[in-house]
């Protein structure tokens, strides 16, 4: 594409660093992102120890913790993937090489997947804020929360409550709050708690993170070949860069599961 | 960096389903804590003590291994150790000894009030 | 930028398909798509030029108001935006507010540092340590061409319908998550600001590290590379918590999360976000200052490398303690990252971390005092040439002085009580970056003009320049000194509300004159700039006589940079040498001639 000088250490690695220039960026990007995410986890931190008692809930309350185990498997067997790739292209096997990237490509779109029906879900949950106590399924609650809220300014609210215990499908039938009761109506996005904004937001930058790895690998998996007649170091050195990247966005995941869904 | 001998690249995968093994069980191992750890009724300071710890090893060996970080320089390695122990300090720093501030007493919620009428107040 | 090309294969580069071996790249790859490290540096450079001069502008608006308030700004005053003035041409209020968040964000982000780094960095940090370019130089052209476009967004709003962002370049909340719109856009103008950041720091320290030509080994570079590589390592990891604190923000704003507004928040009768479990305003001046205090080290440490070139250059003798600049500066660039909260003592952050601070805050005044020191001693004994580079780089020394030692009441708590939020924090900070880092950057065009365009600017109309802009610069921010220690406050667009500080109001007069004289000043600048490069007289490969490896390069170098790769015989200083025939001993041996 362009007509750029020769520049040393493109491929063969540096005496001082051991890596060649390629290689050694990426680990100084990857520097800058531990600091983007760190600054993200620390904020965590002290918006966590800063909120009043009981605002904060513990991760398994709104989040399912199943689905995201499920996730932390996707990214771990992708990552073992994507190194694979690298060792079959050390081997000189292209073909098994593309076959780990898709592999790998495969996973993160389950991962991908996973994830949007997790948001999709917490977007569609609602929870709706009384002013004063209610009697619901014999007890007092000062919260509601279920589906199929209709919500217009001036009239009550209706919401399909949630089942408590017993059969989670279990639909009940749609109750009606008054508005002169109803302090808040909200979904369960990053508006309806400090903890949720932190969730979305600390997600949602690993997943545009995720999503930027795929299309990286998947240049490479449409391109590998023609690379690859090329100069077949040249193809290695990608691969093994992407895979760096690739297992600090693992690494990132490790990191946020216990936190966000367990803790 | 030239090819390696097939044997050579024979003896890293192995060792990379080894990692993937590890990996996969500390995973297991980080929800089972976590649960064991709610119903013994753990403080919040140990269940993340423990979650980190667990997270740690698991993340060290992702970047040992699966990045290399084992056959890299040592220097590359300390540098990385150094710069994350730096990072929990600062972090632990303000954390540890600020207890006047971070907005404990500011938050209180307040219950929607209008103090009087808009109108009556020129904005700005 | 010529055709000319230094003999190379082609297996290095490109994916495998054809190429023109003409050579000649299409006019839109040669000068704008380019991947030359030199068009770059020359784009980045006239870009931020013209960035540092529309944030002068809005500052000479802002002057007139706070010299005459209350009055109609002349000639312009009608046809500024509804968000701007009323309706006789005043400035208001929100106008005032607007321009002075956007004059800081400008200076800093948009004018100073895409200079410093992006300019003369990308220039001459190559060519000094003998690489033939950047080690990434596509990485390279992204970085210009997502810098442009975070500018661009960051003026637009100028034209939006509120205008632009009025929270201070700070954008402190509460206020900046409820303000108007054009803080959305600063926010991502922001965004794009840091990625071209982050790309551009990558490529400086991977090229440094590992670029450098046989026998250039560390302590044999140039402090200016030094400088560079240390400015490098602040802007790849004390940016990130930036972004990160900017997505917040955002979300704050648009997508009604509470990261930073605190619950029991009252904006005129109504009480904002009280659910969302409690944010803290705090948490922002601490992510932003954890950028921004490595920021002005960013803003000032390249400066001081080039203080040392045109210093080295221009007293035909060694630089005093090279060792010491150098861990000097290393030892700066590590500190700054654990400083941050000096600016935030008047947050009620408790005593034990003021103390950390303030404690930390007098250690690292140490490394640029040993800078400065090692600049100073540097003169004596010398054969000073006073070249318009030189006059820009003596000046330099009693102006960072200035504004070095006026940090220090602000570092300590107790007496930051009183000049916090005055003018004196004003004063004290343009001190370091207007006469301090400003008149190096003017070192550096003056004294790398003719490497550049291979002809010199006008020495005449150069110390015209230096003249009046030294004089001048001076009457702006002198006294706002002592405006702000009789407690005149910052970020006021009528000072005449106070009335304690009213003894030392007459002084905006003289520093809003002064001022617009500066602007003046610039114009013998701007003449020599363009006439210069078109018309100015033709030099060689080394006008100065200097010794670094830039100069052993063509005035203007081809693409490609060197005829041959050169290597390092010595030291980057090795001026009168003893039993040398000329006074100086280049790097490079090929220069000896």
């Amino acid at each position: 594409m362009s007509d750029t000088a020769i520049i040393p250490h493109d491929v063969e690695p540096h005496p001082l660093t051991g890596m060649y220039n390629g290689k050694f960026g990426l680990w100084l990007f990857l520097a800058s992102e531990v600091m983007l995410f760190g600054a993200l986890f620390s904020s965590y931190v002290l918006l966590r120890t800063g909120a009043p008692e009981g605002t904060w809930p513990r991760g398994e309350e709104i989040l399912n913790w199943k689905l995201a185990m499920l996730n932390t498997m996707f990214l771990i067997t992708s990552s073992v993937t994507m190194v694979m790739a690298w060792a079959e292209l050390k081997m000189n096997r292209l073909g098994k090489a593309k076959q780990m990237l898709a592999i790998t490509f495969a996973l993160a779109g389950a991962f991908m997947v996973v994830k949007y029906f997790e948001y999709s879900d917490k977007l569609h949950h609602y929870q709706v804020e009384l002013v004063a106590p209610m009697m619901h399924d014999g007890h007092e609650v000062m919260r509601i929360t279920g589906h199929n809220v209709v919500n217009k300014e001036g009239e009550d609210v209706t919401i399909e409550p949630d089942a408590h215990g017993g059969d989670a499908n279990a639909k009940h039938a749609p109750i009606t709050i008054e508005r002169s009761n109803v302090k808040r109506v909200t979904t369960f996005g990053p508006a309806h708690s400090t903890f949720l904004a932190v969730y979305f937001t600390l997600t949602g930058l690993h997943g545009l993170h995720i999503v930027g790895g795929m299309v990286v690998i998947g240049y490479l998996i449409f391109a590998a070949d023609r690379i690859w007649k090329w100069n077949h170091e040249k193809l290695i050195n990608r691969v093994e860069c992407t895979g760096l990247y690739w297992h600090f966005v693992d690494l990132v995941w490790i990191f946020l599961f216990p936190v966000l869904y367990l803790l | 960096m030239g090819g390696s001998s097939a044997a050579d690249m024979q003896h890293h995968l192995k060792i990379y389903y080894r990692v993937f093994g590890a990996l996969a069980v500390l995973t297991v191992i980080t929800v089972v804590v976590a649960q064991v750890g709610f119903h013994q009724e753990w403080s919040i300071a140990t269940a993340v003590a423990i979650a980190l710890l667990v997270a740690s090893i698991k993340g060290t060996l992702v970047a040992c291994y699966f990045m290399h970080l084992i056959t890299e320089k040592a220097a590359l390695f300390w540098i990385l150790a150094l710069c994350a122990l730096f990072f929990v300090v600062l972090l632990a720093v303000p954390v540890l000894t600020d207890h006047e501030s971070m907005g404990r007493a500011a938050n209180v919620a307040v219950p929607p009030v209008r103090l009087h009428d808009a109108a009556a107040h020129k904005g700005h | 930028m010529s055709g000319a090309h230094a003999a190379h294969s082609h297996a290095g580069h490109d994916h495998g398909h054809d190429h023109s071996h003409g050579h000649e790249l299409p006019f839109w790859r040669k000068y704008i798509f380019s991947v030359d490290h030199k068009v770059i540096g020359v784009q980045y450079t006239i870009t931020s030029l013209l960035f540092l001069l529309f944030g002068f502008a809005l500052m000479w608006v802002m002057r007139f108001q706070l010299a005459y308030p209350g009055q109609p700004i002349p000639l312009i005053g009608k046809m500024l935006g509804a968000s701007l003035v009323d309706s006789t041409g005043v400035l208001i209020g929100n106008g005032y507010n607007a321009f002075g968040a956007m004059h800081g964000t400008i200076m800093v982000f948009l004018g100073i540092v895409p200079l410093a780094v992006g300019g003369f960095g990308n220039y001459v940090l190559p060519l000094q340590i003998g690489a033939p370019d950047m080690a990434f130089p596509r990485l390279n052209m992204m970085s210009y061409w997502v810098y442009l476009p975070g500018g661009l967004i960051m003026l637009a709003s100028f034209f939006t319908r509120d205008g632009a962002a009025q929270s201070g370049w700070t954008s402190y909340p509460p206020l900046s998550v409820v303000n108007i719109g054009g803080q959305t856009w600063w926010l991502i103008g922001m965004v794009f600001l840091i990625t071209s950041s982050l790309l551009g720091s990558v490529n400086f320290i991977v090229t440094t590290v590992q670029l450098r030509v046989k026998g250039l080994s560390f302590f044999r570079l140039p402090f200016f590379v030094w400088a560079q590589l240390v400015t490098s390592f602040l802007l790849l990891l004390a940016f990130p918590p930036l972004e990160a604190a900017a997505v917040m923000q955002l979300m704050d704003r648009v997508a009604g999360t509470s990261f930073f507004m605190p619950g029991g928040l009252i904006i005129t009768d109504v009480v904002q976000n009280q659910y969302s479990g409690g944010g803290s305003p705090v948490l922002w001046q601490h992510l932003f200052w954890f950028l921004a205090h490595p920021e002005v080290y960013v803003l000032i440490l390249p400066g001081m490398g080039i203080i040392a070139e045109v210093i080295a250059n221009n007293t035909r003798k060694p630089l005093w303690g090279y060792k010491a600049l150098v861990y000097s500066a290393i030892f700066l660039g590590f500190m700054s990252f654990i400083v941050w909260a000096h600016h935030m003592f008047m947050t009620g952050m408790g005593t034990t971390l003021s103390t950390f601070f303030q404690f930390t805050t007098m250690v690292i005044s140490v490394p640029s005092i040993i800078i400065l020191t090692c600049f100073i001693i540097s003169l004596w004994g010398a054969s000073i040439r006073y070249t318009v580079p030189m006059l820009f780089a003596l000046s330099f020394l009693p102006m960072f002085a200035i504004g070095g030692l006026t940090g220090l009441p602000l570092g300590l708590t107790a007496s930051d009580i009183h000049l916090h939020d005055t003018y004196y924090v004003i004063g004290h900070f343009h001190y370091v970056v207007a006469p301090g880092t400003i008149f190096a950057m003017f070192a550096g065009i003056y004294y790398w003009f003719p490497k550049v365009t291979g002809r010199t600017m006008s020495s005449l109309l150069g110390k015209i320049h230096w003249f009046f802009s030294f004089i001048f610069i001076n009457g702006v921010f002198m006294p706002m000194f002592f405006q702000g220690m009789a407690g005149i406050l910052r970020r006021q667009y009528d000072q005449s509300y106070q009335l304690h500080g009213a003894s030392a109001q007459g002084l905006s007069l003289m520093a809003s004159w002064s001022a617009w004289c500066l602007g003046l000043a610039q114009i013998p600048f701007i003449i020599n700039f363009f006439y210069s490069a078109f018309a100015g007289k033709k030099v060689g490969n080394n006008p100065w006589e200097a010794t670094t490896l830039e100069w052993s390069a063509p005035s203007p170098p081809p693409h490609g940079n060197f005829a041959t790769v050169p290597v390092a015989q010595c030291g980057p200083y090795e001026y009168s040498v003893p039993g040398r025939k000329t006074d100086f001993l280049p790097q490079n041996p090929a220069l000896e001639a």
